[in-house]
């Protein structure tokens, strides 16, 4: 029996896939066999890529799920389209953005003209958690600090499409969303005949050409190793699939030493080899005790000497984090008219910082209204849901914020739109977000579409993985038509 | 490759040949206990002490009986040698080193690790004894097999090898030490009869009987058991033969100077030894055996700081971690004490 989709309603919110007059034109091919398969055939197919997932150990650890640390991932099959001709605006608005970053950076441990021509206040540098002190003054190579970098961007209810945030320090689940399209080509191979679907699989040799790229002695083949905090990281699935697809060496801090010639060296049976480029998943307090956390046994005593003599490329800089402060975030727009003289192809969300008196005031008269984050968390932890949260939550944030103002930004509880999703009986609307990747070495690389991240259960707006959210294949597809919703 | 990940391949090789040849000593004691008269009590002790787990099993235990026995040596996770124990290391040194062995490897020593918790307490009955037993060791040879019939003969493969023959190497020794020694040891007259049946033992122990019966041609006697398993370089479990072995794998491997003068010593002592005199006198043997056991972890020793790179380590003094995500490194793997 065909599968039954008149009953699939928005719920007022933007759909993806399907718009008030029907599938939108990308989607139309996907969404006729969808309807054309019985909802038994759908769940089979789901079942499938479940054990796909488990036969591939594709894992994601969940740190509240006390020992599991093999926990499948979870990947529903239907997927969300992008209409190539949107995709293309939103990959050139990302390079700008991310362009900017990297001179904001640059410059912030720099000259800090940024603060000099007083369009960046001081203060928020002074106070910000991620700041490096010990990165003033150094310029790594081609002046890039944050090379690999992960953007989530979540579309409102009338359809514009926003940066919510960008994740400049060890962002994850570019593996993931290599595994969800090599799930669904095994899964829908009729779909993948039939109409252009762009790839994403190029990712692995990008990111080594790039990390390549950042090698201090250019001239011989690079040694590029990826350092894992280890197996009880929730990411270390990635780790290990990005570090075989490159043929690197996956390591560990107590693999790697800095010798009295401030070079870094990777423990091997045939002694001591030199390494080049460390592409770290590590956070920066924990990467070099003697610079940073003292207590850090993750991390490579005088790695952080190492990359100051230019003896070594850390991927990404230590410091990067900056940039990634929410607050620093209501700024991004200034920088890439500063910087680069242009608008701004991608709006931020409109956010409220809560440090500035007035806003903070309206802050805490709306909290029910809003969604409040710290400034320096990610993941999901340690946010609030306005509309979801009891009373004494707020009241708790309340309290919170007061305290310390500086470390909160609010912003209104956006309309976010959903694509369909199998659920038990048929498919729901679920809310999304989607995670592209930016390369940064000589030029800038966009994935194609990137991650999309899906709150699987109804009506929440949380779809961070390490919050139990679930995931989708992306798919960038050419059509004739123009479907551009902006 | 890594230095971790060559100690991780070596250590998973030998916690699961130890975890074998738990099993098979288990196996071969409860069948020789159904063989013996009533008049000799069913005596444990020496598999205590093969594993060299005695004080720990008197300071938690007591007195030996045979549950507490098997329950010590199979179930018991705080008991670093136990059957449990082994797997349970086995599977934490391969899961980091998973991008280099084929996957069904780490499929099937989950599946090794699962069978072993489930089905534990059969084990600890006489009836059910045997199949669980049975069951772990032919699925520990599964993994061995599968290892060696898919796995390309690199660096990994030849660590792992390395670790089995040492460990094996290591086994032999010490159940020749202490069943022998018993054996050995002055022994009433009426019960000579069993001696052989004792011998017999030690043999179906390291799974020698049949080949011994192939290769010797003759009654089961003490000297030709001991000189079977010390110099048969046709029979695997043979000392000789584990050496070889070991010899053959430090020749593909770099920088191997100094671990293989440590075979090549031990080799040569082990073709030297007087037979007929070792096989004479117990004292003589222990003496031997503890010896040799001193130079395998000598070997052992060479093999750590060569490719570990324990010299290497310029972080020994550094303050406790906030986290540990490795759980080797040579210190927290058990050699056992000789």
């Amino acid at each position: 029996m065909a599968q039954d989709w008149t009953h699939y309603l928005q719920q007022g919110f933007y759909d993806e896939l399907v718009g008030p007059d029907g599938p939108r034109p990308a989607a139309r091919p996907l969404m006729e066999r969808l309807v054309g398969l019985g909802a038994d055939a759908l769940r089979e197919r789901q079942r499938a890529a479940e054990l796909e997932i488990k036969t591939l150990g594709i894992t994601f650890t969940v740190y509240s799920d006390g020992n599991a640390i093999d926990r499948a991932w979870p990947m529903d099959i239907i997927p969300r389209v992008i209409p190539a001709a949107e995709w293309r605006r939103t990959e050139a608005g990302l390079k700008q953005r991310v362009h900017a970053l990297n001179l904001f950076i640059n410059d912030i441990y720099g000259p800090q003209r940024i603060i000099r021509d007083k369009r960046f206040p001081a203060e928020l540098i002074a106070s910000s958690k991620n700041f490096r002190a010990q990165c003033r003054d150094f310029t790594p190579p081609l002046g890039v600090w944050a090379h690999i970098c992960g953007s989530d961007m979540v579309r409102d209810g009338d359809g514009t499409l926003y940066v919510l945030e960008d994740n400049l320090r060890v962002p994850s689940g570019v593996s993931y969303m290599m595994m969800n399209r090599q799930v669904m080509k095994h899964v829908f191979p009729e779909l993948f005949e039939n109409q252009v679907i762009l790839p994403v699989d190029d990712y692995p040799s990008q990111l080594f050409d790039m990390l390549a790229a950042m090698s201090p002695r250019p001239a011989d083949y690079p040694c590029v190793v990826v350092l894992t905090p280890g197996i009880y990281n929730s990411a270390y699935f990635e780790h290990a699939y990005l570090a075989q697809q490159m043929g690197v060496e996956l390591v560990v801090g107590p693999d790697l030493f800095v010798s009295d010639d401030d070079c870094v060296y990777m423990r091997t049976i045939q002694g001591p080899e030199r390494v080049d480029v460390v592409y770290r998943r590590i956070d920066d307090d924990f990467l070099d005790p003697e610079a940073f956390r003292p207590d850090s046994a993750l991390g490579v005593p005088g790695l952080l000497r190492a990359w100051r003599k230019g003896n070594v490329a850390l991927v990404n800089a230590p410091g990067a984090g900056v940039a990634d402060d929410k607050v620093v975030y209501t700024y991004v727009p200034d920088f890439i008219k500063y910087y680069l003289g242009e608008d701004p192809i991608l709006p931020n969300v409109p956010t409220w910082r809560c440090e500035d008196p007035q806003s903070l005031k309206h802050v805490l008269a709306h909290l029910k209204d809003l969604v409040v984050k710290p400034a320096n968390e990610s993941g999901g932890y340690g946010m609030l849901v306005g509309p979801k949260s009891s009373r004494e939550e707020c009241e708790r944030f309340a309290t919170l914020i007061q305290r310390d103002p500086r470390n909160y930004i609010a912003q209104p509880t956006l309309a976010l739109s959903t694509v369909p999703t199998l659920t038990d009986h048929v498919p729901e609307p679920r809310h999304v977000d989607l995670r592209p990747f930016i390369l940064s070495g000589s030029d800038i690389q966009v994935t194609t579409g990137g991650l999309t991240r899906v709150a699987m259960v109804k009506g929440s707006l949380v779809v961070n993985s390490s919050q139990g959210g679930g995931s989708k294949d992306t798919w960038v597809v050419e059509t004739n038509e123009s479907d551009s919703p902006s | 490759m890594l230095s971790r990940m060559a100690e991780n391949m070596y250590w998973f090789a030998r916690y699961l040949e130890r975890a074998e040849n738990t099993a098979r000593l288990v196996t071969v004691s409860t069948n020789l206990i159904l063989d013996l008269p009533r008049v000799v009590t069913p005596d444990w002790e020496p598999l205590i002490d093969i594993t060299s787990g005695r004080d720990a099993f008197v300071e938690r235990y007591g007195e030996m009986s045979e549950h507490r026995v098997v329950q010590f040596l199979l179930a018991d996770r705080e008991n670093p040698s136990s059957l449990i124990s082994c797997l349970t290391k086995a599977r934490e040194n391969l899961r980091t080193t998973r991008d280099i062995v084929p996957a069904e490897a780490w499929g099937q020593i989950n599946r090794l690790h699962l069978i072993a918790q489930e089905q534990m307490g059969d084990a600890l009955s006489r009836r059910g004894r045997h199949e669980f037993l049975q069951t772990i060791i032919g699925q520990c040879q599964m993994i061995v097999g599968l290892l060696d019939g898919v796995m390309s003969r690199d660096e990994a493969f030849e660590f792992m090898r390395l670790g089995r023959n040492l460990e094996r190497a290591d086994m032999t020794t010490r159940i020749l030490d202490v069943r022998s020694g018993d054996l050995l040891a002055e022994m009433p007259a009426d019960l000579k009869a069993y001696g052989r049946v004792q011998w017999m033992s030690v043999l179906k122990s390291l799974t020698a009987y049949q080949m011994y019966r192939r290769l010797v041609r003759s009654r089961v006697s003490g000297v030709d058991v001991v000189r079977f398993l010390l110099q048969e370089e046709r029979f695997p479990r043979a000392l000789q033969a584990c050496l070889k072995t070991l010899e053959v794998c430090l020749s593909g491997l770099p920088r191997n100077e100094t671990p293989l003068r440590a075979v090549a010593q031990l080799r040569r002592m082990v073709q030297r030894a007087d037979i007929p005199a070792l096989a004479h006198e117990a004292g003589t043997l222990h003496v031997y055996m503890d010896e040799l056991q001193l130079k395998l972890a000598g070997c052992h020793d060479a093999i750590a700081a060569t490719y570990f790179g324990a010299e290497l380590a310029p972080n020994a003094g550094m303050a406790a971690g906030v986290t540990t995500p490795v759980p080797s490194s040579s210190q927290a793997q058990t050699q056992r004490a000789g």
